[in-house]
């Protein structure tokens, strides 16, 4: 039992470093705070990989009641600690990606043409703002054939991901 | 077409490209870190080092003991041959030979080392009658444009001309120290910078950085650069460099506002000081010796303006980053502007991603030009315009060589060139590290916990970077979890071990054993061109193959894979394999 405890105390404790590297990264000033805006990518960077409204959620938690734009550490850790202990957030599968890119092909052609991945990503779901767009058309565009290969770009980033 | 499915479909896509972008701005994040910590380590360094004499007598002052009358004269006896297609002053300059700078250096042309003298002379001659402190009014001009670093890149100053005009009467400019070392046209940022300061002496101005500064030169690469662009009047040029340097002016008051300075500030800061003392006694940033104490203390207020960086709490400490100059908070500031009616801190010194920030509440601003400083992609640059309403406007641009510039990319480059940096860094702590890895694993099994390996690694490097994000990219992991603390310096060795073997395979190949040559480049890991010649010849004299110098440069252009001038000791050995494996295929 105290041996259980015992593994279950350092598991605790790595992962509480390990929120405070990701953490510290962006405390620009030393105070132990960050930028508001800077916690979805904390917590991505953790691994995690909610949605905005599962984003939303988490913030709520973890804002002070009168929001001042900066987040404590005292509050993330806790909750964090949580979202890492419970394996929340997973990250999505090569293959359950590429299924998502089969449905919005809908006439089952192999790849997407840039309109309509546009169309999709900016007014489905929770759309992308115009630089996030950009940025997924910089990379998945097939520069001779000009359409989205979205197989090979599936595998490309997951080859890319450290 | 939208039924749930598609909308499930979007949300998964978006949320992962989501948590991919974030990863990706992480990693940009830490390899930015990896990037200041190493520069502003190596710069403490150097501050720290004290000068061997060897260098010191290339440059003595005492060396020389013409007059600056006779010196001119000698300056014009220099031929210039019909054959230079260089642009050519004379002086007084005008705005003719200004463009004509401009043109030539866009044709990569370089200036004949004869104008490069007199062009120094002149500006020394000039500075001299300069202030310490230039005050500057914006009554009689619509607005002035203050840039910070250039650090040698050409690029990025014919980019700001290009966006915001030439210098000129109606056009003024203050550059804010830094326009040399690290980049490789140093020597043409000064011709132009020097150049126009002679032509528009009203409205054309200067700080000096702490780059400006012969020891830091050294280090950092402009001196190399005069030796390989001057061979035969390097020296000369160097010397009087160091001169005109000294007579920068070193700090800036605009409307009695604003001031500017390259670094910062300190609490001990103290304007009516810095104006009154004899700015070119201090020439270096060695500064040990025999001082009075009153010089010693004066010296100290410049190395404050040119080294300081500002911090986000209260309070003045040393700036142990960089050795030299203050860590001073939003209290020093206030204090500062209050002293002196100011209003505003304009400063530069350190690289910022978007070519300027604002601190202490928009009361300190740093501006830096120098954009992709790091690495392509790495940061944009930036300028400031100011009018007599004193409100700054910001402009950015960045130098871009690709035409598709996606983020992905960038990161990756930028991240490849710190993180081999920092494995550089590792190697070469190699003892010390495996002395506190040992230290934490009693039962030799070559493995310690990430925590312990974390708390080692900082222990000897002092780079305050966050190591354990950085683990995966630097070190093995076992299969219980733990750090395989040994492999984080296996490549590398493989690497040299290689190394060492090629050169000696080559060079018994060709009968020589003395390799001395080889083996000192692969310490610093560049060979010049230079060098490649040297070393070719020698070589092919022992082979008694004949090959002329335009063949020898036609091999050493297309070797240099990453077109920089300067061979790296892999681009070497990748060529000498080819040629073997030629060769003995002949055989």
């Amino acid at each position: 039992m105290a041996e259980e405890r015992e593994i279950a105390e350092a598991m605790i404790s790595e992962i509480h470093k390990k929120i405070t590297d990701a953490f510290d990264v962006f405390d620009h000033e030393y105070n132990k705070t960050v930028d508001v805006r800077e916690i979805g990518t904390i917590i991505r960077s953790l691994g995690c990989c909610p949605s905005e409204g599962e984003l939303h959620d988490i913030l709520a938690e973890i804002e002070d009641e009168e929001p001042t734009g900066y987040i404590n550490f005292d509050r993330f850790l806790p909750t964090m600690t949580k979202v890492l202990m419970e394996r929340r957030y997973r990250p999505i599968p090569e293959d359950v990606l590429l299924q998502a890119f089969e449905v919005l092909d809908q006439e089952k052609k192999g790849y997407l043409m840039p309109e309509q991945l546009t169309k999709f990503m900016s007014e489905e779901g929770e759309p992308f703002t115009q630089e996030e767009m950009e940025e997924m058309l910089s990379a998945a565009v097939d520069p001779d054939k000009n359409v989205i290969l979205y197989k090979d770009y599936v595998t490309m980033m997951a080859v890319e991901a450290p | 077409m939208h039924c749930s499915s598609t909308l499930k479909a979007a949300i998964l896509i978006q949320q992962w490209f989501r948590r991919y972008m974030a990863r990706l701005e992480i990693r940009r994040r830490y390899t930015w870190s990896i990037f200041q910590s190493i520069e502003y380590a190596g710069e403490q360094d150097q501050l720290q080092l004290s000068l061997p004499d060897l260098i010191s007598h290339v440059l003595d002052p005492n060396n020389d003991f013409m007059n600056e009358e006779a010196k001119l004269a000698k300056y014009e006896k220099i031929e210039v041959p019909d054959s230079y297609a260089g642009p050519r002053l004379s002086f007084p300059l005008t705005v003719v030979h200004t463009n004509a700078l401009l043109s030539g250096f866009k044709q990569q042309q370089t200036l004949h080392p004869r104008y490069v003298l007199q062009l120094l002379h002149e500006t020394k001659k000039f500075l001299k009658h300069m202030p310490n402190i230039i005050h500057l009014s914006t009554t009689y001009t619509r607005q002035i444009t203050v840039c910070g670093d250039l650090h040698g890149k050409l690029d990025d100053l014919l980019l700001i001309f290009y966006k915001n005009g030439l210098p000129s009467d109606e056009n003024p400019y203050l550059f804010n120290g830094d326009f040399v070392d690290r980049g490789k046209k140093s020597m043409e940022i000064i011709i132009i910078l020097f150049a126009f300061l002679l032509v528009y002496p009203n409205n054309m101005h200067l700080n000096r950085g702490n780059h400006e500064d012969y020891i830091m030169n050294l280090r950092y690469g402009f001196t190399k650069e005069v030796m390989q662009k001057y061979k035969t009047h390097g020296r000369e040029i160097l010397q009087l460099l160091q001169d005109v340097f000294s007579f920068l002016p070193i700090a800036t008051i605009i409307d009695n506002k604003v001031l500017i300075v390259h670094g910062g500030i300190s609490d001990f800061t103290d304007l009516d000081v810095l104006a009154s003392i004899e700015r070119h006694k201090y020439v270096d940033c060695n500064i040990q010796g025999n001082r009075t104490i009153d010089l010693l203390l004066s010296f100290l207020q410049i190395v404050d303006l040119l080294w300081s960086d500002p911090k986000n709490q209260n309070g003045c400490i040393p700036n142990s980053f960089r050795g030299g100059g203050c860590y001073f908070g939003p209290d020093v500031t206030l204090r500062l502007l209050k002293k002196y009616n100011l209003q505003l801190l304009i400063r530069s010194h350190e690289c910022k991603q978007d070519g300027y920030e604002l601190c202490h509440d928009g009361k300190v601003i740093t501006i830096f030009s120098a954009s992709n400083y790091y690495e392509e992609g790495s940061n944009r640059g930036a300028y400031i315009k100011l009018g007599p309403d004193l409100v700054p406007r910001f402009f950015q641009y960045q130098v871009t060589k690709v035409s598709c510039f996606c983020f992905l990319h960038s990161v990756t480059a930028a991240e490849g060139s710190a993180l081999k940096s920092l494995r550089e860094k590792l190697y070469a702590h190699k003892t010390d590290l495996i002395a506190a890895f040992k230290d934490c694993d009693k039962n030799n099994t070559g493995r310690i916990s990430t925590s312990d390996w974390a708390s080692a690694v900082e222990s000897v490097l002092h780079l305050d970077l966050p190591w354990r994000t950085l683990r995966s990219r630097l070190v093995k992991l076992g299969p219980d979890g733990n750090v395989d603390y040994l492999s984080c310096f296996e490549d590398l060795q493989i690497e040299r071990s290689i190394k060492e073997v090629r050169a000696r395979d080559i060079c018994i190949h060709l009968g020589i054993h003395n390799y001395h040559m080889l083996t000192c480049s692969s310490f610093v890991g560049l060979i010049s061109i230079e060098e490649f010649r040297q070393t070719w010849k020698l070589f092919s004299s022992h082979l008694h193959i004949p090959i002329d110098d335009e063949a020898i440069d036609d091999l050493a252009r297309s070797i240099d894979y990453n077109k920089d001038g300067s061979i790296d000791f892999n681009e070497f050995l990748e060529a000498f394999r080819v040629v073997h494996k030629l060769d003995s295929k002949e055989n």
